[in-house]
């Protein structure tokens, strides 16, 4: 396509170089600039309004859990159009624009989920390849979250997906959260949650009030001077994670990975 | 006249250099790092297509205990991958049009093959059920994806260098500091290209 630059006369300097850089415009609109990705407003971005509050407040606890003993960023993402991409196409670049997981390590995934599309995905981050592999990737999609997508519950299935997730990831609370995902069992709507869900309910609400009071506080003196860098160590203890509000991108990337499925 | 002029010329680097150096400034160090990201997205576009070519014996091994009639398929993915992996990379091959072409249609050959071969996997119902195809399966599908996501990786790397090396003031400030740039290669062969047969056997 480029034309081969080898003797250029100085007559047509201008020419090949305007040349280039619409070469460049035209690469990077084709890539990446035409999409356009909803704001990263928690660990569970319900672009396409198809979760429940229950469900979000539920998701972010687990996640945030997650993040708090692993420093490994997991989010929920449904989108309201994939903008005529391919979901697999979308997917990487929603991660490096959000920045899931932490710089360095990149140490974040993502399930995203396009209603409208039929679509549903795993991204996974370069450093999350070996544990959530493509092969458990698939596993997860096609035995824990399209089943019930078909049926129509996107609840159901996004905290299946995601316990899966976790549980792949080694984080056994979040596995236990729901146990239905354990066995390979029918992944049929547990019980559990049915049961106390009102009290879980009052906890959560009370636990992010507490979080949010905290992270106020906090937020000047610490988290302004932190919050972008890169919190490395062993786990993400200090300032980064809280329960939504002030979650952000640690700036982690992503290469493709993951599987995809549909309903 | 540089010599005749050396305390004017020597001021003027170190004028040039102390701008380059302040952040956000059009800098003269912007040329290496444009090219270390180019070799960056090069060794990753390698690694993908290595760790393709990694999976494949064991993919054949899986299928030929299903499929073993299926040898025409077979035998054009074992080759094909000896050929990609028998080709030997020059240590200038991102500015070196002939050898750049080949390994892209060495690795397309392979792709075409390989897509033949999962093609054909559709026609054996016990093949398509065994856990240990269906894992090599999505490995493979994860596989092809993040070579799509290096190979555009590169190809905007290999933009952002070019275009600088032929616009000014990059073309000035490599004509004087980096003779040695050159131009780099990038894909052509799209990707929907490569799935389709161009092999000869």
């Amino acid at each position: 396509m480029p034309a081969r630059p080898a003797n250029v006369s100085r007559g047509s300097h201008f020419a090949s170089s305007a040349l280039a850089v619409i070469l460049v415009l035209l690469a990077a609109r084709a890539f990446a600039a035409e999409l356009k990705f909803p704001p990263l407003t928690g660990r569970v971005v319900d672009d396409a309004g198809v979760l429940s509050a229950s469900t979000i407040s539920e998701l972010d606890e687990m996640l945030a859990q997650h993040e708090r003993t692993t420093s490994e960023q997991v989010v929920v993402a449904t989108i309201g159009s994939l903008q005529g991409h391919s979901i697999e196409d979308y997917g990487y670049q929603l991660g490096r624009s959000w920045g899931i997981g932490q710089k360095g390590k990149n140490n974040g995934a993502i399930l995203i989920v396009a209603p409208h599309e039929h679509k549903v995905r795993i991204e996974v981050g370069y450093g999350l390849e070996g544990q959530l592999t493509d092969a458990a990737s698939r596993v997860i999609i096609e035995n824990y979250v399209t089943p019930q997508f078909r049926k129509g519950d996107f609840n159901a299935g996004a905290l299946a997906g995601t316990a899966s997730i976790l549980r792949a990831l080694g984080d056994d609370a979040a596995a236990n959260l729901h146990p239905e995902t354990v066995p390979v069992a029918e992944g049929v709507d547990a019980n559990q949650t049915q049961l106390s869900s009102s009290t879980e309910f009052m906890l959560m609400i009370f636990l992010l009030i507490v979080m949010l009071i905290v992270m106020r506080r906090s937020r000047h003196p610490y988290l302004m001077r932190h919050g972008g860098g890169p919190y490395m160590g062993s786990g993400g203890f200090g300032g980064g994670s809280s329960g939504g509000g002030g979650f952000s991108g640690g700036g982690g990337s992503f290469g493709g990975g993951g599987a995809s499925g549909s309903w | 006249m540089r010599v005749k002029h050396s305390h004017a010329f020597l001021l003027l680097a170190a004028m040039v250099l102390a701008i380059g150096g302040a952040p956000g400034c059009n800098s003269v160090n912007q040329l290496p790092t444009l090219d270390e990201q180019v070799k960056a997205a090069w060794s990753e576009v390698l690694n993908q297509y290595q760790r393709r070519t990694d999976l494949i014996p064991n993919l054949v091994e899986t299928v030929k205990g299903y499929a073993r009639q299926e040898e025409k398929v077979l035998t054009e993915v074992t080759d094909a991958r000896a050929k990609a992996t028998q080709m030997q990379l020059p240590p200038d091959i991102l500015s070196n049009p002939d050898k750049f072409k080949e390994f892209e249609q060495n690795q397309a050959a392979l792709g075409g093959a390989l897509g033949r071969l999962l093609a054909v996997s559709e026609k054996y119902p016990d093949l398509k059920s065994n856990q240990n195809f269906l894992a090599l399966q999505s490995q493979l599908e994860g596989t092809e994806n993040r070579i799509a996501v290096a190979r555009r990786d590169y190809i905007l790397a290999v933009q952002q260098y070019n275009t600088y090396l032929r616009t000014y003031p990059g073309k000035w400030i490599a004509g004087w500091m980096y003779p040695e740039m050159k131009l780099r290669e990038t894909f052509t062969i799209s990707e929907q290209a490569q799935q389709v047969p161009q092999v000869k056997f």
